[in-house]
C-alpha cells in the first residue's frame, strides 16, 4: 500500500503541495488528475524518494519514503515526466542497462514485458532517440518493468503521446493490474481519468476529492447543457448575461454550461436569439470528470 | 561486478556514439598544444636595437659581430652621439641601445674596467627584461671567449640552468601538457553527469539499487582511459613538434600522469555536483579551472613574483605541482626523490577532493 498522510513541500516561498494524504490500495490503478503545476511531479519524487517532504511522511510498502530510501528503490518502478532512456543507446541496450542496473535480465522477467516488447522488437536496433513518441513512452515503461516491481509509478507518461498510443498505453497499465501491479500514474487529460479505479483530483498543491471516476460525477450538482454554435468563443462571452447561468466552459468544439435546475431549452434558445446567435445543437448531457474537476476547481 | 561492467560499457557507447564529444576529446588537445605552445612564447627574435660604438676597435666590433650572430638582435641604427639615442627610442622601432664605451680594447688588455651601458625600452617591461637578459648573456660568453675578466656593471650573473639556450619551449610545453590535460579530464567527466541530469536519466538512476560509487567510478574509469590516450598523443607532441627533452623514466612520468588524471577527473565530478546542465558544467570547468589555473600554477607568471596570498592560494592549485614533476622528469631526468613532495602533495589532494566529491554527492535531487 501506498500511504501519503500529510506531505507538505515548500521551495522557498513557494507551497508545491499543502497537507495532502491519500492511499493507493495493493492492486489499484490509482490516477492522480491535475493541471501542470498542480504539483504531481513533486508528490511522484517524494514518493520515489528523491524529494524529501518538508512535512509529514509517506511510506510504500510500509517503508518510509525517507528512512527506508534504499529498500523502497528496490520494489518501485519509476517513469519520470520526461523519458529517461539513454537517446545514443538501441532499444535492445537502454533494456538491457536497466535491466543489469536492477541486477536481473531481460530473460528472467520476460513475462511481465512480453506484451509491449513484442511491439517494440521490430526497432531493436534503432536508436532510442529515432523512436517515436510512443514508442519511447512503450521502452521507457519496458524499463520500468525490467525489474518486476510491486509498485509503479507514472508521471505523466501520456503527455506528448499521440491519441492511439495513449488508448494502447492505457489498455497496457490495466492488463499489468490483473498481474498484481499497484499504479500511481498522474496525468493532465481528465479521460484517462475515467479508466482509473480511484482518482484524486488535485488542484494548487491540494487534493480537491478523492473517489472512483463514476462518483465523482455523479456527485456533479448542476444540470449540463451542451451547446455547439459558430463562434463558441463569442456565445461563451455573450452567456456571462444569462442569468440561469452557473457556469460555463469550451471543452473542444462545444461549450458545457451548468444552469439552474429549472433552466429549459427553450430559455437558453430564446436567449441566444436575442443576441443573434444560431446554435447548432443543445442537448443534455451527463457530466463526465472534467466538468467535475472544472466544478471542483472554481 | 557485472552491473560496473554494463554501466562502463554504457559510458564507452556515449563516448563513441557521439561525435562531438569524440572531436573535443582528442582535437581540442591536439590544436590547444600547438596553438599555446607557439602563441604563448616569451621568445624574442631579431628585435631591433641600436649601437653606440665609441671605441670602433676590432674588440668592439667583434662583440657587435657576437651580438648580431646571435640572432636575437638585429642593428637597425649605428649611432653616432649620445644625443642620438633619445631619438631612436622615441621612434619606437628600437628596444634596447648598446653603447661600448672609449677604448674599449685597450682597457681590456690592460685588466682595467669596462663598463657596457645598456639602455632598454622599459615601457614594455617584460620584453625589456628578457633582451637585457640575452644580451648580458652574450656579453658574458664573449668575456669567456677572450678569456679575460671583464667586469662591467652590466654583467648581470645569469644562470640558464637546464634551458641553456632560454628556450621558452621548454618552459610552456609542459604548462600547456598539464592545463590541457587538466581541462580536458575535468570538462569530460563534469558534462557526463550534468548530461544524465539534464536528459532525466540521473533520475531513474537515482531511483535504482545503483550504488552511487558505482556511479562514480562507472564514470570514471572511461575518461582515465581516454585520457591517458590524450597523455600520450600531448606528450608525442611535446617531444616531437617542440622537441622537448625526455631525460627521465617514462613509468614514473606515466605514474604521474595517472595521478594528476585521477585528480581533475575527481575535480570534474565535483563540479558535477553543483551543476546542473551542461553548459553550466563547461563554464564552470572553463573559467573556474582554466583561468586559476594558468594564473597561478606559474605557468605563464612566475609565482614568487606575486602578493603573499595568491601566493599561498596557488600552493592549493594541483596543476602547479604537477608542472614542477613533469618538468623535473623530462628536463632534469630526475627520479622519484626529488619530486616526492609534490606527488605527495597531489595524492592528499585527490583523496580530499574524493572525500567532498563523495560527501556532495547527492542521493537525491535536492
Amino acid at each position: 500500500m501506498i500511504k501519503i498522510e500529510n506531505i507538505s513541500k515548500n521551495y522557498n516561498n513557494v507551497k508545491a503541495l499543502k497537507k495532502v494524504s491519500f492511499n493507493v490500495k495493493d492492486g489499484q490503478l490509482f490516477g492522480l488528475i491535475g493541471p501542470d503545476g498542480a504539483g504531481k511531479t513533486s508528490l511522484f519524487r517524494i514518493l520515489t524518494t528523491l524529494l524529501i517532504p518538508s512535512e509529514g511522511k509517506a511510506s510504500i510498502d510500509n517503508f518510509d519514503t525517507v528512512k527506508n530510501y534504499k529498500e523502497i528503490r528496490r520494489i518501485i518502478g519509476y517513469m519520470p515526466e520526461r523519458f529517461s532512456l539513454y537517446m545514443d543507446l538501441t532499444v535492445q541496450e537502454n533494456l538491457n542497462f536497466f535491466a543489469t542496473v536492477f541486477n536481473t535480465t531481460i530473460e528472467e522477467n520476460y513475462d511481465l514485458i512480453k506484451d509491449i516488447y513484442q511491439m517494440l522488437e521490430p526497432f531493436k536496433n534503432r536508436k532510442a532517440g529515432d523512436l517515436s513518441g510512443g514508442m519511447k513512452q512503450k521502452l521507457a515503461l519496458s524499463c520500468a518493468l525490467i525489474h518486476q516491481p510491486k509498485y509503479l509509478l507514472l508521471d505523466e507518461p501520456t503527455t506528448g503521446v499521440d491519441p492511439v498510443s495513449r488508448k494502447d498505453f492505457w489498455e497496457m497499465l490495466q492488463k499489468l493490474q490483473t498481474k498484481g501491479l499497484t499504479t500511481l500514474v498522474s496525468t493532465p487529460f481528465m479521460d484517462d481519468a475515467e479508466l482509473c479505479d480511484e482518482v484524486a483530483l488535485i488542484q494548487n498543491g491540494e487534493i480537491m476529492s478523492i473517489d472512483s471516476p463514476k462518483n465523482i460525477t455523479q456527485k456533479y450538482p448542476h444540470k449540463l447543457w451542451e451547446i455547439i454554435t459558430l463562434n463558441n468563443y463569442h456565445t461563451l462571452k455573450i452567456l456571462d448575461n444569462f442569468t440561469n447561468k452557473i457556469s460555463a466552459f469550451a471543452f473542444g468544439n462545444a461549450i458545457h454550461l451548468a444552469c439552474s435546475e429549472k433552466t429549459n431549452k427553450e430559455d437558453i434558445e430564446s436567449f441566444l436569439a436575442q443576441n443573434n446567435i444560431k446554435a447548432k445543437s443543445i442537448k443534455i448531457i451527463n457530466p463526465r470528470i472534467e466538468d467535475a474537476f472544472m466544478e471542483l476547481m472554481t | 561486478m557485472r552491473t560496473f561492467k554494463s554501466f562502463v560499457s554504457k559510458e564507452f557507447k556515449h563516448i563513441f556514439r557521439d561525435k562531438r564529444t569524440l572531436v573535443i576529446l582528442f582535437g581540442m588537445p591536439i590544436v590547444l598544444v600547438v596553438l599555446f605552445g607557439f602563441a604563448i612564447t616569451t621568445e624574442i627574435n631579431n628585435a631591433q636595437i641600436g649601437i653606440l660604438n665609441l671605441s670602433k676597435d676590432s674588440y668592439s666590433v667583434k662583440l657587435e659581430n657576437k651580438i648580431v650572430s646571435s640572432g636575437y638582435f638585429k642593428i637597425n641604427n649605428e649611432l653616432q652621439s649620445y644625443k642620438q639615442i633619445s631619438e631612436l627610442f622615441s621612434k619606437g622601432n628600437v628596444k634596447l641601445v648598446v653603447v661600448i664605451p672609449d677604448k674599449f680594447g685597450k682597457n681590456l688588455i690592460n685588466n682595467k674596467n669596462v663598463n657596457i651601458q645598456v639602455i632598454t625600452d622599459a615601457s614594455d617591461p617584460n620584453t625589456a627584461n628578457i633582451l637585457s637578459n640575452y644580451l648580458s648573456a652574450i656579453i658574458h660568453d664573449f668575456s669567456n671567449e677572450e678569456n679575460i675578466i671583464t667586469q662591467s656593471n652590466i654583467i648581470i650573473n645569469t644562470e640558464l640552468l637546464y634551458n641553456p639556450e632560454n628556450k621558452s619551449v621548454y618552459m610552456f610545453v609542459p604548462g600547456v601538457m598539464t592545463i590541457i590535460l587538466m581541462l580536458i579530464s575535468a570538462m569530460m567527466t563534469s558534462i557526463t553527469i550534468a548530461r544524465e541530469k539534464e536528459l532525466g536519466t540521473m533520475e531513474i538512476l537515482l531511483v535504482s539499487p545503483l550504488k552511487p560509487i558505482i556511479i562514480v567510478i562507472g564514470k570514471i574509469i572511461p575518461y582515465l582511459l581516454l585520457s591517458l590516450i590524450n597523455a600520450i598523443t600531448i606528450l608525442l607532441l611535446g617531444l616531437f613538434v617542440f622537441g622537448m627533452p625526455m631525460n627521465g623514466s617514462y613509468i614514473l612520468l606515466g605514474l604521474e600522469i595517472l595521478l594528476f588524471v585521477l585528480s581533475s577527473l575527481i575535480l570534474g565530478l565535483l563540479i558535477s555536483t553543483i551543476s546542473n546542465s551542461q553548459q553550466t558544467a563547461m563554464l564552470i570547468s572553463l573559467m573556474g579551472l582554466m583561468l586559476p589555473t594558468i594564473l597561478l600554477s606559474g605557468f605563464i607568471f612566475p609565482i614568487s613574483s606575486m602578493p603573499q596570498i595568491l601566493q599561498i592560494i596557488s600552493h592549493i592549485i594541483p596543476a602547479k605541482w604537477f608542472i614542477i614533476i613533469i618538468k623535473s622528469i623530462m628536463l632534469k631526468g630526475t627520479g622519484f626523490q626529488p619530486i616526492a613532495i609534490e606527488t605527495y602533495i597531489l595524492i592528499i589532494t585527490t583523496i580530499i577532493l574524493t572525500a567532498i566529491t563523495i560527501k556532495k554527492f547527492k542521493i537525491r535531487l535536492e
